[in-house]
C-alpha cells in the first residue's frame, strides 16, 4: 500500500516537513526533524531505483487524475538515479550541517536555514522525479528560490551579490524554460513528456518546435552553468555557506543537467536531437571549452572554494561532452560522472567546510601546515583531489576511462587528448593545495588548530569514501548509467 | 599455501605491514622490526611461487571485476617473477640499511618513510604480478602516488620543486599517453590480458603501430627515456634508502618491467620486428644510453652521477626490448635484475659515506677509501657488475644484449654497448680510485685538526655496511647462478 505510493511520498514527506521546520524555531529541533526526513527520502529513493531496476518504468498518477491531463510522476532507471543521488547527498550533509551551520550561521536563523534547505531538496527531487513538463518547471523555482536563501545566509556580506546575481541568472535561465515549455504546449496542447514524446515527431521541421528547444537548452545550460553561462555558479559557490556549497555543488547542478538529458533525450528524442540541429557540432565545442577555460583559470585561484568551483564548471563539461557525443558509451561517460562527481566534490566541498570550521578561512595561504594539525581533513581533500583528477582506483578514472573511450569510439582523437589534457590541468590545481598543507610549516604564530569534529568528519569521509569504493566496483554506477543511456538511446534496457 | 593465496599475500602483506608499521610508529625498534618481520615474509611469499613457475605454471588471481571485461587481476609469469623476487628480497637488505641510515643521520618522519616504503612495495608487487595492462596500470599509479612522499621526505623548498618533477613528469606521462595508449589498445583489440606473442597482430598496422609504441614507451614515464629522464636526478633529494632500493630498483625497474612487458605481451616481439617501427625507439635508447652516460662523467655529487647512471643502464633494457629478438629480450630482462644488484650497492655506498661523513661530493672523497674500506670495495665490487665485467652478474645481461644486436646484425648497436661499457668505467672506477689511491685531502691550515687520523678504519654503522656488503656478495653470486635466472626466463620468448 505505502510502498505504491513511494513516488508522491518522496515528495510529499521534505515538502511537509519543511514549514514544520520553521514552525519548531528551535534550531537543533529543526536540525532533527530534517536529518530524520533527509533519511527517510533517501530510504525511499533507494527503494524506488531498487523497483525500478527490477520491474521496469513506474508511473504514478498524482491524486489519481490519469496521464495526459493529470501530474503524471514517472521513474525510470535516469531519474531513479538522480533521485537517488540526490537523496544520497542531502541525507549525509544534514548531519554535517549541526557544527558547520552552528558556526556560520547566527542561532536565529537556523530553523529557516533548515526550512530552504528541505524546500531545496523537495524542487530538486521533484524535477527529478516528475513525468511532466510544467510540474518540472514549478519544482525547479522552488529549488532555486530556496538556494538563493541558502546562498545569501552565508557570513561574507559578498553572499548577497553573489546570491542577487544568482537570482538573476537563474531567474532567466528559468524563464527560457518555461517559454520553451510554453511553446511545445502551443504546439502540441499537452504538457506530459511522455505524450510530448508521440506528439512532436509527426509534426516534422517546425520552427516553433525548433525555437521551443533552443530555448529551452539554453535555459537548463543557464541552471547547469555550461561555459560561458557559467559567470553565477562561483560566487555562488565561493560565498554560500559550507554545507550549502556541499550540497549545491553535489546535487544542483546534476539535476540542471538531468533536465538537458530528459529533453534532449526522451521528449524530442534522440533523432531530433542528432538530425535538426547538430547540437552535437554546439554542445562539444562549448564542452572542450569548459574543460580547458574552467581548469586553467582554477590554478590561478587563493580562494580553495573558488578553485573547487571553477573545478565544478569543467566537471560539468566532461559530463556535456559525454551527453553531446550522443552515444551509448557517451551518455554513460555522462551519467556515471553525474553521479561520480557529486561524490568527489561533494565530499571536497565538506572537506573544506571542516577547514573553514577549525581554520577561519579557505585560502591557499592559510592551509599552510593543516597536513599535521587536520590530518584527517587534508587527507580526505588528497583522495578527492585524486579522484578529480582521475587516478586508478577512483570514481573519477572510472568518469574518464568511458569518456576517452567514447571519443575513441568516434575516432576523436582530439577529444580523447582533450580530456586527458583537462586531467593534467586538474594535477596541477588540485597538488597545490597538497603542497602548502603538506609542505610548508605553518607559520609562526599562527592559533593552533584541531582536527574538525567527528560528525563532520564522518560526512565528508562517507562521500570521499564512496568516491574510492566506486571507482573499485563500478557495477551499480556503470549498471545503471548504461541501462539508463541505452533507455534514453531509445532501445530496450 | 596455493599459489593463488600466495599472489594475494604477496600485495597484502606489505599493505597489512604498513598499518602494523603506523601503529608501531611511537616505539622505533617495534616498529623497524615490523618492517623487517613484513620484508622477510613477503620474500617467502614471492619465493614460495618460484617452483611453480620454474616447472611452467602460470598462477592465477583474480581480486575484482573493476569494469565489465576488465578485472584486476594477477598471473606470475616468469619476467614478473624475477622482478618481484628482486624487489622483495632487496627489501629485507634495505630494511636493515635503512635503520642505519635513518638513525645514523636523524632523520625526521622516520614512521610516515616506512609506512610509505611498505605501501610502496605492495605497489610494485601488484605491478610485478600483474595479469592484465589495467591492473599493471592501477599499481604503477600507486607506486607513484606512494613514492611521492617518500621523494618530499625532507620537506624543504628543495624536496618540494623535485616532487613537482617528479609527480608532473611520472603522473603526466602516464595519464596523459599511457592510459591513451591503454584505451586503443582495448578499442582495438578488446583486450588487455597480456598474452605470449602478444595482442595487437593484425589489429593495428603500419605507422600505427609506430605511434602507438610511442605513446606506450613515452608513457611509462618511469622507464626514463630521454628526454623524459628530470625527475630521476630529481628524486635524488629523497633519503638514500629510497633511492636505494625505489629509484634503482622498484619504481625504475618497474618501468622497464613495464616496457618489456608490452613489449613482448601487448605487442609480441615477432609482431614488433615485422612491423619495423622498434627502429625508431632503438636508436632513442641507444642515445638515452650515451647521452646519459655523458652526463654521468660531468656531475661531481655522487648520487646524480649514480641517477644518470641509472638512466643510462635502464635505456639498457629498452634497447633489448626494441631489438625485439630473443636475445635481446633476455638480455634486458636480465639487466633488471643484474643492475638491481649492482645499483643498489653503489646507492648503499653512498649512503654509507654520507653517514660516516656526511660528503656528498667525489671530489671530496679522497683518501675515504682507507677509512671505509668495506663500503669502497663493495663499490668497486658494484662497480664492476655495472660495467660488465666477469666475474659479475652484470656481464651476463650485456653478453646477451650483445648477442641481441649482432643476431638482428645491428652492428651500430654493438659498438654502442661497447662504448657505453667504456664510459661506465670512465665515471664510476674513478670513485673507487680516489677513494683507495690519492691521499686523503691535507689542507694545510684550517681544516688538518679535523682530518681523520691515519689507519683507523671509520665506517658508517653497521646496520649500513652489512647490507652493502650482502649484495656486493649478491652480484658475484648472480654471475655464478645465472643459469637459473637463464631458465627461468627463457619461457618468455619460446615460439
Amino acid at each position: 500500500m505505502i510502498a505504491a505510493h513511494l513516488p508522491a511520498l518522496q515528495i510529499v514527506v521534505p515538502l511537509l516537513a519543511a514549514p514544520l521546520c520553521l514552525l519548531l524555531r528551535r534550531g537543533a529541533l529543526a536540525w532533527g526533524l530534517a536529518l530524520v526526513v533527509s533519511w527517510a527520502t533517501l530510504a525511499m529513493s533507494a527503494m524506488l531505483l531498487s523497483q525500478v531496476l527490477q520491474d521496469g518504468v513506474i508511473s504514478y498518477a498524482l491524486g489519481d487524475w490519469a496521464a495526459p491531463w493529470g501530474i503524471e510522476y514517472r521513474v525510470d532507471s535516469v531519474n531513479a538515479f538522480v533521485l537517488l543521488i540526490v537523496a544520497a547527498v542531502g541525507a549525509v550533509i544534514l548531519p554535517y550541517a549541526r557544527r558547520s551551520v552552528a558556526h556560520e550561521i547566527p542561532a536565529e536563523q537556523h530553523s529557516a536555514f533548515y526550512t530552504a534547505f528541505l524546500l531545496c531538496l523537495t524542487g530538486l527531487l521533484g524535477v527529478a522525479i516528475t513525468g511532466d513538463a510544467f510540474n518540472l518547471f514549478v519544482f525547479l523555482e522552488i529549488s532555486s528560490l530556496s538556494s538563493y536563501v541558502l546562498i545569501a545566509l552565508g557570513r561574507d556580506r559578498r553572499a548577497l551579490t553573489a546570491a542577487f546575481q544568482y537570482l538573476v541568472m537563474g531567474t532567466i535561465g528559468a524563464t527560457f524554460i518555461v517559454i520553451g515549455i510554453g511553446l511545445l504546449y502551443m504546439v502540441t496542447g499537452t504538457l506530459n513528456m511522455a505524450d510530448l514524446a508521440l506528439r512532436l515527431p509527426p509534426l516534422g521541421p517546425n520552427r516553433t518546435v525548433l525555437v521551443a528547444f533552443a530555448f529551452l537548452t539554453v535555459g537548463a545550460s543557464l541552471k547547469l552553468a555550461l561555459f560561458p553561462l557559467h559567470i553565477w555558479l562561483p560566487n555562488a559557490y565561493t560565498y554560500a555557506p559550507s554545507a550549502v556549497t556541499g550540497f549545491l555543488a553535489a546535487t544542483a547542478t546534476k539535476v540542471a543537467v538531468y533536465i538537458l538529458l530528459r529533453f534532449f533525450f526522451t521528449v524530442f528524442g534522440f533523432s531530433f536531437y542528432i538530425g535538426a540541429l547538430t547540437l552535437q557540432n554546439l554542445l562539444i565545442p562549448l564542452a572542450v571549452l569548459a574543460v580547458l577555460v574552467c581548469s586553467t583559470v582554477a590554478i590561478f585561484q587563493d580562494n580553495i572554494k573558488r578553485m573547487l568551483a571553477y573545478s565544478s564548471l569543467a566537471q560539468i563539461g566532461y559530463m556535456i561532452l559525454g551527453i553531446g557525443m550522443a552515444t551509448p558509451t557517451g551518455l554513460t561517460a555522462g551519467i556515471v560522472h553525474l553521479f561520480n562527481h557529486a561524490m568527489m566534490k561533494g565530499g571536497l566541498f565538506l572537506a573544506l567546510g571542516c577547514v573553514a570550521l577549525r581554520v577561519g578561512s579557505v585560502r591557499l595561504e592559510s592551509m599552510q601546515g593543516l597536513g599535521r594539525t587536520m590530518p584527517w581533513t587534508m587527507f580526505a581533500f588528497v583522495l578527492g583531489g585524486l579522484s578529480l583528477i582521475g587516478v586508478p582506483l577512483t570514481a573519477g578514472f572510472i568518469s574518464k576511462w568511458y569518456l576517452v573511450q567514447a571519443a575513441l569510439e568516434q575516432d576523436s582523437w582530439m577529444l580523447a587528448i582533450l580530456v586527458l589534457v583537462g586531467s593534467l590541468l586538474s594535477i596541477i590545481y588540485v597538488w597545490r593545495v597538497v603542497e602548502v598543507a603538506y609542505l610548508r610549516p605553518a607559520p609562526p604564530g599562527a592559533a593552533a588548530v584541531r582536527e574538525a569534529p567527528l560528525s563532520m568528519l564522518i560526512p565528508t569521509w562517507v562521500l570521499i569514501g564512496a568516491s574510492i569504493y566506486f571507482g573499485i566496483d563500478t557495477s551499480l554506477t556503470v549498471g545503471v548509467a548504461r541501462q539508463a543511456a541505452i533507455m534514453l538511446m531509445g532501445g530496450t534496457p | 599455501m596455493t599459489p593463488a593465496a600466495a599472489i594475494l599475500l604477496s600485495v597484502f602483506i606489505p599493505l597489512a605491514g604498513a598499518v602494523l608499521i603506523a601503529i608501531s610508529g611511537r616505539w622505533p625498534n617495534l616498529r623497524e622490526g615490523v618492517t623487517i618481520v613484513t620484508a622477510t615474509l613477503l620474500f617467502l611469499a614471492v619465493a614460495s611461487l618460484v617452483s611453480t613457475v620454474f616447472a611452467g605454471g602460470r598462477p592465477q588471481a583474480t581480486l575484482i571485476e573493476m569494469l565489465p571485461g576488465l578485472p584486476l587481476f594477477f598471473e606470475v609469469e616468469p619476467l614478473g617473477m624475477l622482478f618481484a623476487l628482486v624487489a622483495s628480497g632487496l627489501w629485507i637488505a634495505n630494511s636493515v640499511y635503512s635503520i642505519g641510515y635513518m638513525r645514523g643521520n636523524n632523520e625526521a618522519n622516520q614512521t610516515r618513510f616506512y609506512v610509505c616504503f611498505a605501501l610502496a612495495l605492495a605497489s610494485t608487487m601488484g605491478i610485478a604480478f600483474a595479469g592484465n595492462m589495467m591492473t599493471l596500470f592501477v599499481f604503477y599509479e600507486a607506486l607513484t602516488l606512494t613514492t611521492y612522499p617518500l621523494v618530499t621526505h625532507k620537506g624543504t623548498p628543495e624536496a618540494m620543486r623535485a616532487g613537482r618533477t617528479y609527480l608532473g613528469i611520472l603522473l603526466g606521462s602516464s595519464i596523459g599517453l599511457q592510459l591513451l595508449a591503454i584505451l586503443w589498445t582495448w578499442q582495438i583489440a578488446g583486450t588487455l590480458d597480456f598474452t605470449a606473442g602478444g595482442i595487437l597482430t593484425g589489429k593495428v598496422s603500419g605507422p600505427m603501430v609506430g605511434v602507438l609504441l610511442l605513446l606506450y614507451m613515452y608513457g611509462i614515464g618511469k622507464a626514463a627515456l630521454m628526454p623524459l629522464h628530470r625527475w630521476l636526478p630529481a628524486a635524488m633529494v629523497a633519503p638514500t634508502p629510497v633511492s636505494a632500493l625505489l629509484h634503482a630498483v622498484a619504481v625504475v625497474k618497474a618501468g622497464v618491467f613495464t616496457v618489456m612487458k608490452v613489449v613482448v605481451y601487448i605487442f609480441g616481439i615477432d609482431f614488433l620486428r615485422d612491423s619495423g617501427q622498434n627502429q625508431w625507439l632503438l636508436y632513442i635508447a641507444a642515445a638515452t644510453l650515451l647521452i646519459a652516460s655523458l652526463v654521468a662523467l660531468t656531475k661531481d655529487n655522487l648520487k646524480a652521477r649514480l641517477a644518470y647512471s641509472t638512466i643510462s643502464q635502464l635505456a639498457y633494457v629498452v634497447l633489448g626490448a626494441a631489438l625485439a629478438t630473443r636475445w635481446g629480450v633476455i638480455g634486458g630482462s636480465m639487466q633488471i635484475a643484474m643492475h638491481a644488484m649492482g645499483k643498489i650497492t653503489l646507492f648503499f655506498c653512498a649512503g654509507a659515506i654520507y653517514t660516516a661523513t656526511h660528503k656528498t661530493e667525489i671530489s671530496e672523497m679522497t683518501g675515504l677509501g682507507r677509512l671505509m674500506p668495506f663500503t669502497f670495495g663493495a663499490f668497486l665490487i658494484g662497480s664492476l657488475s655495472i660495467i660488465g665485467l666477469p666475474p659479475l652478474g652484470g656481464s651476463w645481461s650485456k653478453w646477451y644484449l650483445m648477442l641481441g644486436a649482432a643476431e638482428t646484425g645491428e652492428i651500430l648497436m654493438i659498438a654502442v654497448l661497447m662504448l657505453s661499457s667504456l664510459l661506465n668505467v670512465a665515471y664510476l672506477l674513478p670513485v673507487v680510485g680516489r677513494g683507495f689511491f690519492l691521499p686523503a685531502a691535507r689542507p694545510a691550515s684550517v681544516g688538518a685538526a679535523a682530518a681523520p687520523a691515519r689507519g683507523g678504519i671509520q665506517e658508517a654503522p653497521l646496520f649500513c655496511v652489512v647490507p652493502l656488503c650482502m649484495t656486493a656478495f649478491g652480484c658475484v653470486l648472480l654471475f655464478f647462478f645465472a643459469d637459473s635466472v637463464f631458465r627461468l626466463l627463457e619461457p618468455i620468448v619460446q615460439p
